[in-house]
């Protein structure tokens, strides 16, 4: 039978299949943080079991986490709870822990590529969501729910059915300032934020082959807004060169060996899709959302849509742009803002600090706007004061706080206070997700410069800066 | 962790027909703090139920008194999307409820429900706007869910309709078992498996 990439991953991972049941699925790489997991090991010592194999777990801290002054206790008691007990369950049972201040501290999807222990072919599970990032390298990446981490952790397997499959081709040049994050939110808003429910997603098409790794992890991380279960994109030269020599990548013999079984992870020439869609890269601008889901985005030029053009219940769909004190018609373009929230484990990395400054390298910071600059990671820091990015910061008027998930999900100190309107570079716009009240347009890191530095929702093609 | 059995339920629901209902609104991040799993129910929909002097929302129908105790909820479709926070599922078990009907669940929320032994029951559109329908006009409207048979009836007018669970699931759930339980049993097959994993 001729194979999809993600056929070859799944197959190869099941230790057994119950008739009319799930698949008994291995794991090989578990990421664990401090939200998800205590309740884990509770119920993983109420029954005496024990971590089977600690060295395919890693744990770090990041959702809790303040994003300034980290060198001083955590004041939040409850917070300071939960990372001592991530620090203490990951002592006591051999587990590697990224602390905060460790070097190699930061948001989980953002260091487990840098470190290399995302690799093509693995399955990779994390009691959130987002794991669906990992897909960028060929990897089978979806989050599970704290059943399915203390499984994890006294088993190594999880039991799922196989998902059926879906895939989304992109094909064609990207315009002048569109980025990965505008062809997720593309993608999103032409699959409504549940349309991929209960498929896994290969991308695939020129778009993708041409797209850095840092920006097919933004693509990937975005699959579970379509609700489905993971996306991944076939490892390409690009892949391996990014992951060869990082600190947990096989090395040596077994670097030839794994590369043996890389080399064979692509889809098959005639092999079948349970659904497949075909989308152009000159049609995607960049991308903007108006509502409370992330199917609900436009291009930012566009108007808001009419309740009686969209898909699903106008109750809904009203009391969406009711939450947002939006109105059907109007355009986004020009809609005064107050915070923009450049990070996260979409718009974390590098290249996403690159794109920003890109934009305000010369120009200032609008002074109502409140903005938060936050590394996906301690190596991300690095390499924006490496690269000087930090002064082009400091000279536009932003300041850089310290790695975490902060104000993706409002539950450290970084909230985004009730009534006000974030430009965000993170991943989901729900009713409060940014803080109680709070009002978020999701974007790229394009957009929310341009928003920065115009106090309003801006089309960053107005102020790209050509050679 | 082990549960009740699940067998067959009668009770009246909440209705709750908005769609896309996310994990957020289920339970928002900021009530994640715990490091054990108890009393999730305080902050079930907690920015729906009550405003932030902390005084409830009388119109929202978790908050009504005419359907207090229903150990059902029926959902608008896509319910459970977002984040995969089992903390919703324990926020819905800890309210006092068993079993949550809508047309469509998000993945992740579905998973976890069965997990701890709450049902997710999903029928169809049409089905899902009838109990809605008969719930409006009369808030006694009892609903039975029978999990042997895979079936959800509308007692008012006996109106039924099956539901799919695939029958390891269902085994689970109508003996309380998890799935801890079975992988621990094949424990010696993990262990042979994993030797031949090349990283
Ligand atoms: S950055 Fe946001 S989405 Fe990513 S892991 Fe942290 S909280 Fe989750």
């Amino acid at each position: 039978m001729t194979k999809t990439l993600f056929d070859k991953v799944w197959d190869s991972h099941v230790v057994r299949s119950i008739e009319d049941g799930p698949d008994v699925f291995f794991i090989d790489r578990h990421f664990i943080h401090e939200v998800t997991s205590p309740v884990a090991f509770l119920g993983l010592e109420s029954r005496g079991n024990s971590v089977v194999y600690p060295e395919r777990t890693f744990a770090t801290a990041d959702h809790n986490t303040p994003t300034i002054n980290q060198h001083l206790p955590v004041a939040d008691p409850l917070s300071a709870n939960q990372l001592n007990a991530l620090e203490r369950n990951a002592a006591k049972y051999g587990i590697s822990h990224w602390g905060l201040g460790d070097k190699n501290n930061g948001i989980v999807h953002v260091v487990g590529p840098e470190n290399g222990i995302t690799l093509p072919g693995a399955t990779i599970v994390c009691g959130d969501s987002h794991t669906s990032t990992h897909g960028a390298f060929g990897a089978i990446a979806f989050g599970i729910g704290t059943s399915e981490v203390e499984m994890v952790l006294s088993t190594q397997c999880i039991m799922q059915p196989k998902p059926k499959k879906m895939r989304i081709n992109v094909n064609g040049k990207l315009g002048a300032g569109v980025t990965p994050k505008d062809v997720a939110l593309y993608i999103i808003a032409q699959q409504t934020t549940s349309g991929a429910t209960g498929y896994f997603v290969e991308y695939a098409g020129d778009v993708f082959e041409d797209m850095t790794m840092e920006g097919r992890m933004t693509v990937c991380n975005l699959s579970i807004e379509m609700g489905a279960r993971g996306g991944m994109i076939a490892p390409d030269a690009k892949t391996f060169d990014y992951i060869k020599g990082r600190s947990q990548t096989p090395k040596g013999e077994d670097w030839n060996k794994a590369m043996k079984y890389w080399e064979t992870l692509y889809t098959e020439e005639g092999a079948e899709f349970d659904a497949e869609f075909n989308y152009n890269a000159s049609d995607i601008e960049p991308m903007i959302t108006y509502g409370t889901n992330p199917g609900m985005g436009i291009g930012v030029t566009k108007s808001i849509p009419n309740a009686a053009s969209v898909e699903g219940g106008v109750e809904t769909y009203k009391k969406s742009l009711g939450y947002m004190s939006f109105n059907e018609g109007e355009a986004m373009i020009g809609k005064q803002i107050d915070f923009v929230f450049l990070g996260s484990c979409t718009n974390g990395r590098i290249e996403d600090f690159r794109a920003f400054c890109s934009i305000v390298e010369g120009r200032k910071k609008a002074e109502h706007v409140t903005a938060w600059l936050v590394p996906g990671s301690h190596k991300v820091v690095d390499q924006i004061k490496a690269e000087g990015l930090d002064k082009i910061i400091a000279n536009a008027g932003f300041e850089l706080r310290e790695p975490g998930c902060s104000a993706c999900l409002a539950m450290n100190d970084d909230k985004i206070p009730a009534g006000k309107l974030s430009v965000s570079t993170s991943n989901r716009n729900f009713e409060g997700r940014q803080g109680p009240g709070s009002r978020t347009l999701l974007a790229s890191p394009l957009v929310a410069a341009a928003s920065a530095v115009e106090g309003v929702v801006t089309d960053p093609r107005t102020l790209l800066q050509t050679a | 962790m082990a549960y009740d059995k699940f067998n067959v339920l009668t009770s009246t629901a909440y209705p709750l027909p908005t769609e896309n209902v996310d994990t957020d609104q289920i339970i928002p991040a900021r009530f994640l703090k715990a490091t054990e799993r108890k009393d999730f129910d305080i902050n079930f929909f907690r920015d729906w139920r009550f405003n932030q002097d902390g005084t409830p929302k009388p119109d929202f129908p978790l908050n009504k008194e005419i359907y207090a105790g229903s150990k059902i909820l029926v959902g608008g479709r896509n319910f459970g999307s977002g984040s995969s926070r089992e903390h919703a599922a324990w926020s819905v078990y800890d309210f006092g409820l068993r079993c949550v009907i809508s047309s469509a669940f998000a993945d992740i929320f579905k998973n976890n429900c069965l997990n701890i032994g709450v049902l997710p029951v999903q029928v169809s559109a049409s089905f899902a706007d009838k109990l809605f329908d008969a719930i409006f006009a009369d808030p006694k409207t009892e609903i039975k869910v029978d999990l042997p048979n895979q079936t959800v009836t509308l007692l008012s007018t006996g109106e039924s309709e099956t539901f799919e669970i695939n029958s390891y699931k269902k085994d689970n759930m109508l003996n309380g078992f998890d799935d801890i339980d079975y992988l621990k049993n094949i424990e010696n097959e993990i262990a042979a498996f994993a030797e031949t994993r090349p990283f």
